[in-house]
This record gives C-alpha cells, sequence and structure tokens, in this order.
C-alpha cells in the first residue's frame, strides 16, 4: 500500500507538471513518432462492401504496438521516484519491448517476466527484449502465460520495492494503474478524434478495440466516451466459449477479486482462476481491466469476442488487401470490423484501432497454417 | 474470549513465546492434512496455520505455490478445507487460523465463509491480499463471532499504516519479516527487533512473525523479540520431501522457540 500510495501522488503531481508533461509530448514527437496516422483502409472497406474503415496506425509506433505510449510515460515517472530499475510482465511480448525501450531511453536497469509458453511463441520479441539491455525472466509457474508473469512481477516489486519501479502493461491491477496506464493510453483517442474530424468532418459512428487487459480500448474509447459513438470491446474466443478455452470474461467470466483488482474474472466455482487459451498472447488473460466492466454496465461499450480462426481471416484479409499486416491482438478488433462493416451504410464510418503490428506473429502464424519457414 | 487470545494470555503469563506452524490443506491429501495438524498438537505448536490453496499465490514463494498446485490437483477448495477444520476440531485443542487469499472468500460469500468457518471451528483468518481499507465487510461479519481478523505489517509500514493495520487485528498482528514472498532468505540484523520495538510503541496486541523463517537458529533469534514465530516454506518442504523427519524438524523447532 504504501508504494501505491507513493505513486499515485507522483503520478497526480505529474499530470499538471508543465515540465514533465512538455518532455512526455516532446517524446511522444520525436521518439514514437506521435501523431501515428489516421490510415483510410479503401481497398479493405471495398473488400467487405459496407461502411468505411478507419486504422488508427497504432502499428506505427516506435516498437511497433500502443505498449510505448504507457511504458515512456511510466519510465519518466519511474525516473522522477528515483527508481533504479523498471520490471514488467508481459503477454506477447509488446509491453516487455516497450519498457525495455522506456529502460533504455531513461537509463535505468530492467528485468521482464514472461511465461514460458508466451516465450516460446514470442521467441522473436524475447531476443529484442534481450538487445534493449532488458533481462528476461521466464516464468515456468501456473499456466505459464501472461496471469503469472504478472503474479511474478507484483512477487518482485513486494521484493524490491525501494529501488524498483512496477510498468503494469495495461489497464488493470490496484489503483492508480488502471487510471494512469488509461491516461497514458488516451492519447490514441485525443488523436483520432481530431484526425477523422479533419478527414470527415463528423464523428465515427463506431469505434473498435481488441481487449485483453484492455488499455488499446481504453485509450481509443476514452476521448469518445460523452459523444453518441458507439463502441464495441472485442475478446479473445480462442476456440469457443468453453471452460480453458477461450479468453471472453464477458461472455464466461464473474465478479471476482484477483491482483488488486475487483472485476470480471474467468474463474471456477471455488475461485480459483481458470486457464485461457488464445492465439494470441496478448489477449490470453484470466482478467479484464476494472473500467471495462463499469462501462459494460453503464450500457456505454458493447463487448463480444472473435474465434481463431476468425482473427487469422481477418489477419490474412488485411495484409492482402492493404499491405499491413496486423498484431493478432488488432486482428481481433478486425474480425469484428469484417463482421459489422458489410450490415452498415456505405457512408457509416467504423474507426479500428490498429493496436500493433503482426512481424512478431508471422512464424507463428505459418506454423498455425502448416508452412515451414 | 476465543482460542488466539487465550492461547497468547496464557503464553505472556509464562513468559512464553507462540510457536507457529503452517501446513498447505490437502498437500498431498486432506487425510494427511489431519494427520500433519495432530502431529503439529503433539509437538507442541500453539496456534496451526492451514493454508487454503489458490491458483494465484501472489505473496508466496516457489515452495507453497508447488503444495498449492498439489492440492488444487487433488480438488481442494476453501469450502474442503473448512469440511477439515470440522473434521479435527473434536480431537485438536489448539486454535486453528486459515490463510486464505481473497478471490476465494469473496466467491464463497464473506457472509457465509464467516457463519461456517466459525461454525466449523476456525478461529482466525489471514488474507494477504486484502488490505484493511478493503476488508470493511468481512471484519463487520467477523466481528459479529470470535473470528480473529489478522492483518499483516510489512517492514516499509509507517507509523500511521501500523496504527490503521493494528487497530484492524484480532487474535494477533502478523509482521513479515521480510519485504517479499513466503520462503524468501530472512537477514537477521537488527531491524527486524527494532520494527518490533516499533509496533509494540504503537500496539498491545501481540505479534508474530513469518515469512522466512525456515531454521531453529533463526526462529530461536527472532522469538526474542515477537510473540511468536510462524514457520510455513521450511515445514512445507520437509513435509514433500521427507515427509519422516517431520518430527524431528517440529522438535527442534519448539525447543528453539
Amino acid at each position: 500500500m504504501p508504494a501505491l500510495r507513493e505513486l499515485e501522488g507522483v503520478y497526480l503531481k505529474s499530470k499538471t507538471d508543465r515540465e514533465f508533461q512538455k518532455e512526455l509530448a516532446r517524446l511522444q514527437m520525436t521518439y514514437v513518432g506521435r501523431p501515428t496516422p489516421l490510415y483510410y483502409a479503401k481497398r479493405f472497406t471495398e473488400h467487405l462492401g459496407g461502411a468505411k474503415i478507419y486504422l488508427k496506425r497504432e502499428d506505427l509506433a516506435h516498437t511497433g504496438a500502443h505498449k510505448i505510449n504507457n511504458a515512456l510515460g511510466q519510465a519518466l515517472i519511474a525516473k522522477k521516484m528515483g527508481k533504479k530499475r523498471l520490471i514488467a510482465e508481459t503477454g506477447a511480448g509488446q509491453h516487455g519491448v516497450a519498457t525495455a525501450t522506456g529502460a533504455a531511453l531513461v537509463g535505468l536497469e530492467c528485468e521482464i517476466y514472461m511465461g514460458s509458453v508466451d516465450m516460446k511463441r514470442q521467441a522473436l520479441n524475447v531476443f529484442r527484449m534481450r538487445l534493449l539491455g532488458a533481462r528476461v525472466t521466464e516464468v515456468p509457474i501456473g499456466s505459464r502465460t501472461l496471469k503469472d508473469a504478472i503474479n511474478e512481477a507484483l512477487r518482485d516489486w513486494t521484493t524490491n520495492v525501494q529501488s524498483t519501479h512496477y510498468v503494469l502493461g495495461t489497464v488493470f491491477g490496484p489503483h492508480p494503474f488502471p487510471v494512469m496506464v488509461r491516461d497514458f493510453q488516451a492519447v490514441i483517442g485525443r488523436e483520432a478524434r481530431k484526425q477523422i474530424l479533419a478527414a470527415e468532418g463528423k464523428l465515427p459512428g463506431h469505434l473498435i478495440a481488441c481487449v485483453g487487459g484492455g488499455s488499446n480500448a481504453m485509450g481509443l474509447f476514452y476521448a469518445f466516451l460523452d459523444d453518441g459513438v458507439k463502441m464495441v470491446g472485442v475478446e479473445a474466443g480462442g476456440r469457443g466459449i468453453a471452460g480453458g478455452e477461450h479468453a471472453a470474461r464477458f461472455a464466461g467470466g464473474s465478479l471476482g477479486v484477483f491482483q488488486g483488482t475487483k472485476t470480471y474474472l474467468l474463474q471456477d466455482e471455488a475461485g480459483n482462476v481458470l486457464g485461457t487459451h488464445s492465439v494470441s498472447a496478448g489477449l490470453d488473460y484470466a482478467a479484464v481491466g476494472p473500467e471495462h466492466p463499469y462501462l459494460k454496465d453503464l450500457g456505454r461499450v458493447e463487448y463480444t469476442y472473435a474465434t481463431d480462426e476468425e482473427a487469422l481471416s481477418a489477419f490474412e484479409l488485411l495484409s492482402r488487401t492493404e499491405g499491413i499486416i496486423p498484431a493478432l491482438e488488432s486482428a481481433h478488433a478486425l474480425a469484428e470490423a469484417v463482421k459489422r462493416a458489410p450490415k452498415l451504410a456505405r457512408n457509416e464510418i467504423i474507426v479500428v484501432n490498429l493496436s500493433g503490428r503482426g512481424d512478431k506473429d508471422v512464424h507463428q502464424v505459418a506454423q498455425i497454417r502448416g508452412i515451414e519457414l | 474470549m476465543n482460542r488466539i487470545d487465550k492461547t497468547f494470555k496464557k503464553l505472556r503469563a509464562q513468559n512464553k513465546k507462540a510457536f507457529i506452524p503452517y501446513v498447505m490443506a490437502g498437500d498431498p491429501s486432506l487425510e494427511k492434512s489431519k494427520e500433519t495438524v495432530l502431529l503439529f498438537e503433539r509437538s507442541g505448536a500453539d496456534i496451526v496455520e492451514l493454508g487454503v490453496p489458490f491458483s494465484d499465490p501472489l505473496a508466496d514463494g516457489p515452495t507453497i505455490q508447488r503444495a498449492a498446485e498439489r492440492a488444487l490437483q487433488a480438488g481442494v477448495t476453501l469450502r474442503k478445507v473448512i469440511g477439515l477444520v470440522r473434521d479435527i476440531r473434536p480431537d485438536c485443542q489448539i486454535p486453528l487460523v486459515l490463510m486464505t487469499y481473497y478471490n476465494p472468500v469473496f466467491k464463497y460469500g464473506v457472509e457465509g465463509f464467516v457463519r461456517d468457518a466459525v461454525d466449523a471451528g476456525v478461529d482466525g483468518v489471514i488474507i494477504p491480499d486484502l488490505p484493511p481499507e478493503e476488508a470493511g465487510e468481512l471484519r463487520r461479519y467477523a466481528s459479529a463471532t470470535h473470528l480473529a481478523t489478522i492483518f499483516l505489517v510489512a517492514p516499509t509500514s509507517t507509523g500511521e499504516r501500523i496504527k490503521k493495520i493494528a487497530g484492524a487485528s484480532t487474535g494477533f498482528i502478523y509482521y513479515v519479516s521480510i519485504t517479499g514472498i513466503t520462503g524468501s532468505k530472512l537477514s537477521l540484523d537488527s531491524s527486524i527487533r527494532e520494527s518490533l520495538s516499533a509496533i509494540r510503541g504503537i500496539t498491545k496486541k501481540p505479534v508474530a512473525v513469518g515469512f522466512g523463517v525456515s531454521t531453529p537458529e533463526e526462529a530461536k533469534a527472532v522469538s526474542e523479540s515477537a510473540d511468536g514465530v510462524i514457520i510455513g516454506s521450511a515445514i512445507v518442504k520437509k513435509l514433500h520431501e521427507s515427509p519422516e523427519n517431520l518430527g524431528k524438524l517440529m522438535s527442534e523447532l519448539r525447543r528453539a522457540i
């Protein structure tokens, strides 16, 4: 608790600290490459034959995903707190890469926890993190995926709390993480709102984003919450909604308390956390950031899921029609656009958050499709 | 007065310290755990801490994580651990305290948990991922019964925080001897003694020390300034690797405390 209180204090101060905000804005522009483009996906749109689809190109941000927005912000916070070391969990490896990058940028030590299952399917990102000077520590216990990596990072943090800041990668965990991570990601929606108004002179009818922990979705949605825009969060449907076969918390979960958060959770009758499955390591997680259930209960955001197969088809379709290889996580959001766009009029607009690029997934997709590289 | 209060009152009158061994319920089976608890009592344990297995034991090191995995594989749940206490109670006079994470209690329903635990003969509950700020519901139900709510003080806790934790704790206060997880290496410098004396400046409630105490020497050193010593990972390890030597470890620890 004292560490969380300290973090909250420093974070709240940073929000109105003009020097801090100026430095963050400067790095977002010159280092991350913001603003990222909002791109009209013309051939993807024509192929589907309905609403106009725009892609918010977070895949073009430095390190290849939206994760850098948060990792950079928290690295600056850690520096401000005088910490010497950053730790983080990672699933797909994107947040680990982003944190290792942030640590290299501000000059801090870095250690990343990653489940053994994820290390295998995201070997490229493991090597990237090591290149960036981070130590990657395998987590061989539990389900050996993202949730176990978070457990291990939390254990490290309680052990080394004086020297270390825990860069939690999504809108999850104890306060202030869900709020702080959302605020660092909200730049996505602020930019997208301006960009779509400039391009179309009106707001989109729909926003679509994938939801693992839920940070890219919160980042896109936050600036539009007061507008009448429909919002859709897409979870991982895996091999279908049966125990252990998916990560769709809203379809198969119930209220629980996990890793410092009260939220929707995939759990058994005794309150133990269930195993999950998704083709996408970044969505393969049993709980969801607490603001999502809040928005669901308000009726403000609709939640649905895409199966592994639907995500893989969307992954291939976007690659072929647009020359953009999306991350498997983002492909879940695209899969929802594939379902939705043909039912909408041609003057309707959908903005999809293309939260990351798919280079990291190429090996895995080849393997699934039975191709040897 | 509940069994825990009676125990500490008696020990204080005799100028003795509480020996509090831990066992993961259901590792490897509930029948074995019953035998183990009775062995603890015969070996002179003053209080027994019964671990409830959970899929994501955040505060625990590898030894207890693995024990929890084994117990879960044996199908052990919070409900079954309460059943175990009910089964042991007629043969066992010492206080039994559950150490569980919050989600199993939350899923069970806090009101039903307190009712069933008390009814079975549970004397206290330790929930390492439940800070006093979030424990209103548990404390409300527990305060109407004899169920003690034991909260944890860490080496990083400030005076203000110790006051809050002490205020919420009944039975005893659990001082976590290291910043970290169960089964870590303890360093026997003066910091534990100093922290305990800071806690004693704030509260008269008994303070037991755990996390990282594994050898009789460490137990002896810690017991000089604490009211009780909790030993978990070292016992869980012995029980798993060479159960025939558990009795010997128990008597060594008992002599040391």
